[in-house]
């Protein structure tokens, strides 16, 4: 076991955030964490990362607590790649990456030709080379997005700990960078919004809900017409493929696809057809 | 290597000048021979005059001016970078408020019935006003809002606590003097100043410079620093408290100088870019020679007269600051 939550629970201000939460990542897995708005996932991040110590129960990095290892030693391990984090500094691209080295170096340690040719992989692994020397502020979010995991790879880590890594871009964007982080074949832990995408990339999806894990399973499993309708307050119907794929389609209250039965079969059909 | 070189050189430069320039202007040959004399007994023949004047008196001034700007352009970058604000100045903790209550406590309502000096009141001052600060930025929550909230409550309390007492208790020839003592005053350094004010600088820049990576980090925030493997906690409570034990040094003994400690970390920045590897050093080098010159014209820029060194570095200071904000903006 790489990374797990035992019992954990957190608080902010008396507001209970997160509570008796339990969750194995497993090695080399892509674990998708979805739940709406304020259920809690960005909190279950920071935990996961050892940022933020739980209230109660305990967070375990290899088997061993993670409050216990040096900030160093489990940054060595596992990257978190936060929410658009920004900065006004004019910083370059390629110093953005380089602060992936952090852990490794010492106050006093010289940077060296290794750390060099990290970077430069980092940088051609998110397809960055090419604008290397160009300032932060001057790059898309996409972009910015790229350097974060660069940055991240840089700390070789084992983990890679991503939370809602596509907001605000664009739909190329989002599915190229999920596919970025996948090819990597690090084992991750993702918070995500979009369903179709966690079915899309995820092996296994962990659904929260008011600070609780409320499924766990694979995407075919966890992703069911109740569950979303449950979860999400959104109607939907789930076209399952035969490779245990599968695609959500939802459905607006009041739009025309929402309500008679009669066309619900017809519906079905067509999606059939397209599916076929 | 090169740089390093340069940076010396620089240095010796403005102290030499910081030296020679003053109301009578000495030869730069005798402020080396004098230099000599001192520190490795030339025995160059010279006027006793002319060399007591530059080792007694310019020379110490100039080395305490050069340590003041370089503690104060330090914790200026330190504080920036730290809580990720570019209007974060080493005076945002509260401490030239603090020092300013502490030295009108000593000079006009007599606290330590004589055994305090101004300096050490100062210095008392600036603690307190430091430790309030803290206490209530701890109370005040998480992150980096919370300092700032606090420095300037804590700051506008000191101040007006500085304002009562003088309207109170002082002396129109006191609250001339308090108001010269607060916009920085050089003219009573002496040697016993330096002694205090190198060790303070030097190891002020050991410090940040051993935690050079760690400012790094904090490029985009505390918790990806966290996530960087940098303790946080650990690196806040370091290098704000160093930060705040140079100012606090600094200001007991040449009173409050504005500016310095905020100008002089864009310009750095501006010049050697944001690694704090080499802006750290670049910085206190050009604060450094920044408050010898300022030093310098406070002297001569009114014959007869010595201007309060706060005032120029705010003449100079201001319009470079707005210069760098154009800057920054035609480059965004």
């Amino acid at each position: 076991m790489m990374l797990s939550a035992r019992n954990v629970s957190w608080a902010a201000g008396g507001a209970e955030i997160l509570r008796d939460v339990s969750l194995d990542v497993r090695s080399g897995e892509f674990l998708g964490i979805i739940g709406p708005n304020g259920s809690g996932k960005t909190s279950l991040m920071a935990l996961l990362a050892g940022i933020r110590k739980p209230k109660s129960g305990e967070v375990l990095l290899d088997g061993v607590p993670i409050g216990t290892l040096g900030r160093r030693e489990v940054a060595r391990r596992l990257a978190l790649v936060e929410q658009q984090a920004e900065t006004g500094e004019r910083i370059t691209a390629r110093q953005a990456v380089e602060l992936g080295r952090t852990p490794y170096l010492e106050p006093l340690s010289p940077w060296s030709p290794e750390d060099d040719a990290i970077v430069e992989a980092a940088l051609q692994n998110v397809d960055m080379v090419h604008l290397s020397s160009r300032l932060w502020h001057t790059l898309s979010g996409g972009e910015r997005q790229r350097l974060h995991i660069g940055r991240a790879l840089a700390q070789h880590p084992r983990i890679l700990l991503l939370d809602e890594p596509t907001n605000h871009l664009d739909i190329g964007h989002q599915i190229g960078l999920l596919d970025l982080v996948r090819r990597q074949g690090l084992t991750v832990a993702a918070a995500l919004h979009d369903l179709n995408h966690a079915a899309m990339f995820c092996d296994r999806l962990a659904v929260m809900q008011g600070g609780q894990l409320v499924a766990l399973g694979t995407p075919s499993d966890v992703l069911t017409v109740e569950c979303i309708r449950e979860v999400f307050g959104v109607e939907a119907e789930i076209d399952q493929g035969n490779d245990g794929s599968c695609f959500i389609r939802y459905i607006a209250m009041g739009s025309p696809h929402t309500a008679p039965s009669f066309g619900k079969d017809a519906r079905l059909k067509s999606i059939a057809h397209r599916v076929s | 290597m090169g740089a390093v070189f340069l940076a010396l050189v620089v240095l010796v430069a403005a102290l030499w000048l910081g030296a020679a320039i003053g109301e009578t202007a000495i030869p730069l040959e005798v402020v080396a021979k004098t230099v000599a004399n001192r520190l490795w007994d030339a025995g160059y023949p010279l006027e006793p005059i002319d060399e007591g004047i530059v080792w007694s008196y310019r020379l110490s001034r100039a080395v305490v001016a050069a340590c003041c700007g370089a503690s104060l352009a330090l914790s200026g970058v330190v504080l920036q970078s730290l809580l990720r604000n570019p209007l974060a100045d080493p005076y945002i903790l509260g401490i030239s408020a603090g020092a300013s209550t502490g030295a009108v406590g000593v000079a006009i309502l007599g606290l330590g019935a004589g055994l305090l000096t101004l300096p050490m009141g100062a210095f008392l001052g600036a603690l307190v006003a430091f430790a309030l600060v803290s206490l209530l930025a701890a109370k005040a929550g998480k992150g980096t809002a919370a300092i700032i909230l606090a420095g300037v409550a804590g700051s506008q309390l000191f101040n007006a606590l500085t304002s009562f007492i003088v309207t109170k208790a002082a002396t129109a020839e006191q609250a001339r003097g308090i108001m010269f003592w607060l916009l920085g005053n050089l003219s009573g350094v002496r040697w016993p100043d330096a002694w205090l004010a190198i060790p303070a600088a030097l190891f002020g820049l050991a410090v940040c410079l051993w935690h050079a990576r760690s400012l790094d980090a904090f490029t985009f925030g505390a918790e990806s620093a966290a996530s960087l493997g940098i303790s946080v906690r650990r690196t806040y409570l370091t290098l704000v408290g160093i930060s705040a034990m140079m100012t606090a040094v600094m200001v007991s003994i040449v009173g409050s100088i504005g500016f310095v400690g905020l100008v002089i970390p864009h310009a750095a920045r501006m010049l050697v870019g944001i690694r704090h590897g080499v802006l750290l050093p670049a910085a206190a080098l050009i604060g450094a020679a920044f408050m010898i010159v300022a030093d310098i014209l406070s002297r001569i820029l009114i014959p007869g007269q010595v201007l309060p060194i706060g005032v120029i570095t705010a003449l100079i200071g201001a319009p470079a600051f707005a210069l760098i904000l154009g800057q920054r903006r035609g480059r965004a």
